[in-house]
């Protein structure tokens, strides 16, 4: 700009973090901060489509959901739930780390909270396979699977428990690999020293989203894991 | 707080957003609202185009009885196009991100959008589906309508499902973005002394819209996303043969797609709460009111889906609790009706352009509103569901109702957006024209639907030629009438006359500054003391709302 405005002049001492149409931090903060709040409410819209699918069809069809339910692999399920805890406690530090100028802590805890979403990621991926392998995705080359216990084939529905599997925890893994990427451009920004008890507004959204994608996954266990399970 | 520099001698012209900067490059990176404003007016002019020549088609074949011009298929392929580049790439996006993108701010005194970056990547997205679709439509075709009706758009079709879906997908998060903006803008960069209570109706509207896109849109998502799926790996969500059900589509469907009608009206009523007030010389009457039914109505159309599945096999006890519903947004949409004729009553009206396209707004959408409340009865619904009543009755809210706010609100801040004056009297002429075609092409379609023409079908019988005849004519009509503006409009960016900072003496924040508004849209921030809308009308007000 050539002429310094009203505008500019006003924000000469502003610091770098501050937009030119925010009149300080705290309201930049107050905005981004209710902008995260206001995805995340589109995000459990866009999630509770598949939930209210999974009411239906798990009271339609009962027994082959809890059938099916039964196959799912119930010790890896819950690792990757503890693991995932434990990455939103790690989140929760890094926010706490980087509000206070920890430089060197942010990064670590930022790390470590990567290093969890990979892990999921990576139990994730052997769940999959096992499925692939036991022919239970659904599509041309599903076959029915038999009851653990009677050894009877299950109901023909049971295809669509593991459509509806698929679907929320494929739609989950997706949003962790966009968490693990937002993670990733945050530890570059923390390494360069951007954040500080001044600014640390990423980390905190970050961290929100963070939790959220926890949180789907906490109803995600109990709803395809738990519910009506007969054997462990 | 004053510069002390001197004025220079010659003052070079006066810095607006226009000639700020220049090239490509300026217009395709920038981060200003009043200018990502433009970009949309351009894509959105551009899809409403596309779907103008596809309605036009559509005229055409119906012009006879017989199927005469194209196949049937082909048919379904062009009227699917109309509907999915109208609804989806034109009427949803139009008023919010056109004029709430340039007005937002400027109505409350804010530089910017709260996320200006997330504004631009809004219109690339929006950008981007709207090509995906259009790419999808013209190339592969698609045949299932708008509406993507299961098990045809999952099984049967033969069309692009999965393209079109993802260009829809794409373009929905675009609309999601803006109303995200607008929300955290309108809560958190409103001017000092801009209370909600002063806010401009306009803001309120853009508010009430913004929260259906936010809680809506992600549900027709998640639902093409589940078709797509379908499609692409045989799952069976929607699909009786493995235990699905097709009406839980349409329910997923509808509640998205009966707010999203919504999305498209409310923007259009904030519209004309504005051109009333300003062209009756009048503050408006009932402020409270009106803005409180725009968020009574957002709230009233998330629980009325289940009137578009009366015949679909859906309970009739929940048809029974639907219809109720339904008949209740009657109430808000009435009381802004009544608002805007109360605040006409007695004022020393104007009868310019904006006026001219606001009275037909009215006139047009009460007649439609009120179709609504036939289509709302159960049994009425029986008779007339599928056929010609219901186009003519979304058309006349959506095409008599929406498209006319969006063209008064157009001129009514054509002065400020481009600096220019539009020509007064090809100006009028086009409201007229506009009126009659419209008239004349949806009109006939009531009783044409009435005595029983079903719609999407590319043939019918002989006795309903008449009426086609008319409606095909009137569309005609119609066509030349939405040239009109865009020749003028484009003609006075040119050669028009400059436009003052306020050539209409309206009250509002946008009108305080110049015309076109610098890039920081104020000088100074302004401070807001008083009621909006405050019109000395030289008698004493009659004090309610
Ligand atoms: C008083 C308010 C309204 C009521 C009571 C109402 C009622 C209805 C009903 C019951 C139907 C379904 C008819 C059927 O398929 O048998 C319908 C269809 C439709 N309405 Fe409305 N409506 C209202 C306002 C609106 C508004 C404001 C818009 C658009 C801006 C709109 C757009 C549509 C569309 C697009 C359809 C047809 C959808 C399709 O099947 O393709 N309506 N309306
Ligand atoms: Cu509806």
């Amino acid at each position: 700009m050539a002429s310094p405005t009203h505008a500019a002049l006003a924000h000469d001492d502003a610091p770098p973090e501050l937009r030119h149409h925010f009149p300080d931090l705290a309201k930049q903060r107050e905005a981004s901060s209710l902008g995260m709040w206001v995805f995340l409410v589109t995000e459990v819209l866009f999630f509770g489509g598949m939930f209210l699918a999974y009411a239906i069809y798990r009271e339609t069809h009962r027994r082959a959901f809890e059938g099916a339910s039964n196959l799912l692999d119930l010790k890896l399920g819950a690792t990757n739930t503890i693991v995932l805890i434990v990455s939103s406690l790690t989140m929760a530090l890094a926010v706490w780390a980087s509000g206070r100028s920890r430089k060197n802590a942010t990064v670590l805890f930022l790390v470590l909270t990567m290093l969890l979403g990979a892990t999921f990621l990576g139990i994730k991926y052997v769940e999959y396979k096992q499925k692939f392998e036991r022919h239970e995705v659904p599509g041309p080359h599903f076959v029915v699977p038999q009851d653990e216990e009677t050894h009877q084939p299950l109901p023909r529905q049971s295809e669509m428990f593991f459509s509806l599997y698929f679907c929320m925890t494929g739609l989950h893994a997706i949003h962790m690999i966009i968490g693990l990427g937002l993670v990733s451009w945050l530890v570059v920004r923390a390494r360069r020293g951007e954040f500080s008890e001044r600014y640390n507004t990423p980390v905190d959204m970050v961290g929100l989203y963070w939790h959220f994608v926890d949180i789907i996954w906490i109803y995600l266990f109990p709803l395809l894991y738990l519910l009506g399970r007969h054997t462990l | 707080m004053s510069t002390s520099e001197p004025v220079p001698a010659v003052r070079p012209a006066r810095p607006d957003y226009l000639n700020a900067s220049y090239g490509v490059r300026s217009w395709l990176l920038t981060s200003d609202h009043k200018r990502i404003a433009i970009l949309y007016l351009i894509t959105v002019t551009f899809f409403f185009a596309i779907g103008g020549v596809a309605a036009a088609l559509v005229r055409l074949e119906l012009l006879t009885p017989a199927g005469d011009v194209f196949q049937a298929e082909t048919y379904n392929k062009i009227f699917t196009t109309h509907g999915i580049m109208m609804v989806f790439f034109f009427l949803i996006p139009a008023i919010p991100a056109v004029l709430g993108n340039f007005l937002v701010p400027l109505m409350i005194g804010a530089k910017d959008l709260a996320f200006p970056r997330i504004n631009l990547l809004s219109w690339y997205l929006l950008v981007i589906g709207g090509l995906i679709a259009l790419w999808a439509l013209i190339h592969g075709g698609l045949d299932t309508g708008w509406t993507f009706y299961t098990p045809y758009s999952t099984v049967y079709s033969n069309g692009w499902v999965v393209v079109t879906a993802v260009g829809i997908f794409i373009a929905g998060f675009s609309s999601i973005l803006t109303g995200l903006n607008f929300i955290v803008t309108l809560h958190t960069m409103r001017a000092p002394g801009m209370t909600w209570t002063r806010m401009p109706l306009f803001c309120w509207g853009m508010y009430a819209t913004a929260i259906i896109q936010i809680l809506g849109t992600p549900v027709i998502a998640i639902t093409l996303l589940l078709v797509g799926a379908e499609r692409l790996f045989h799952l069976g969500i929607f699909d009786p043969a493995q235990g699905g059900d097709p009406v839980l589509f349409q329910h997923l469907f509808w509640f998205y797609s009966h707010p999203a009608v919504y999305i498209m009206i409310l923007p259009a009523m904030a519209v004309i709460s504005e051109l009333v007030t300003a062209f009756s010389r009048k503050p408006i009457f009932g402020y409270k009111f009106i803005a409180g039914s725009s968020i009574a109505i957002a709230a009233l159309s998330f629980l009325v889906w289940g009137h578009h599945m009366f015949v679909s096999g859906q309970s009739v006890y929940a048809g029974l609790v639907f219809s109720i519903l339904s008949f209740m947004v009657a109430i808000p949409s009435a009381i802004k009706v009544f608002n805007w004729t109360a605040t006409l009553y007695k004022g020393s009206v104007s009868y310019q352009t904006p006026l001219l396209y606001a009275l037909g707004f009215i006139g047009l959408f009460t007649f439609g509103g009120l179709t609504g409340l036939f289509l709302a009865s159960l049994g009425l619904d029986i008779h007339v569901h599928d056929t010609y009543f219901i186009v003519a009755h979304f058309h006349y809210i959506m095409v008599g109702g929406t498209i006319m706010a969006y063209l008064g609100g157009m001129h009514y801040w054509w002065p400020k957006i481009s600096g220019k004056l539009y020509p007064e009297y090809w100006s009028r002429v086009s409201a007229w024209v506009i009126f009659i075609g419209f008239n004349l092409t949806f009109f006939p379609q009531f009783i044409v639907g009435y005595l029983g023409m079903p719609r999407r079908y590319h043939q019918y019988p002989e006795e309903f030629q008449v009426l086609n005849v008319m409606s095909t004519a009137g569309a005609s009509i119609l066509g030349i009438g939405y040239l009109i503006p865009l020749v003028y409009f484009i003609w006075s960016m040119r050669y028009g006359k400059d436009a003052a900072d306020n050539p209409w003496g309206a009250t509002g924040l946008e009108w305080q500054t110049p015309s076109p508004p610098p890039t920081e849209n104020f000088v100074e921030t302004p401070v807001v003391s008083g009621r909006p809308y405050d019109y000395a009308t030289g008698r004493e007000e009659v004090a309610l709302g």
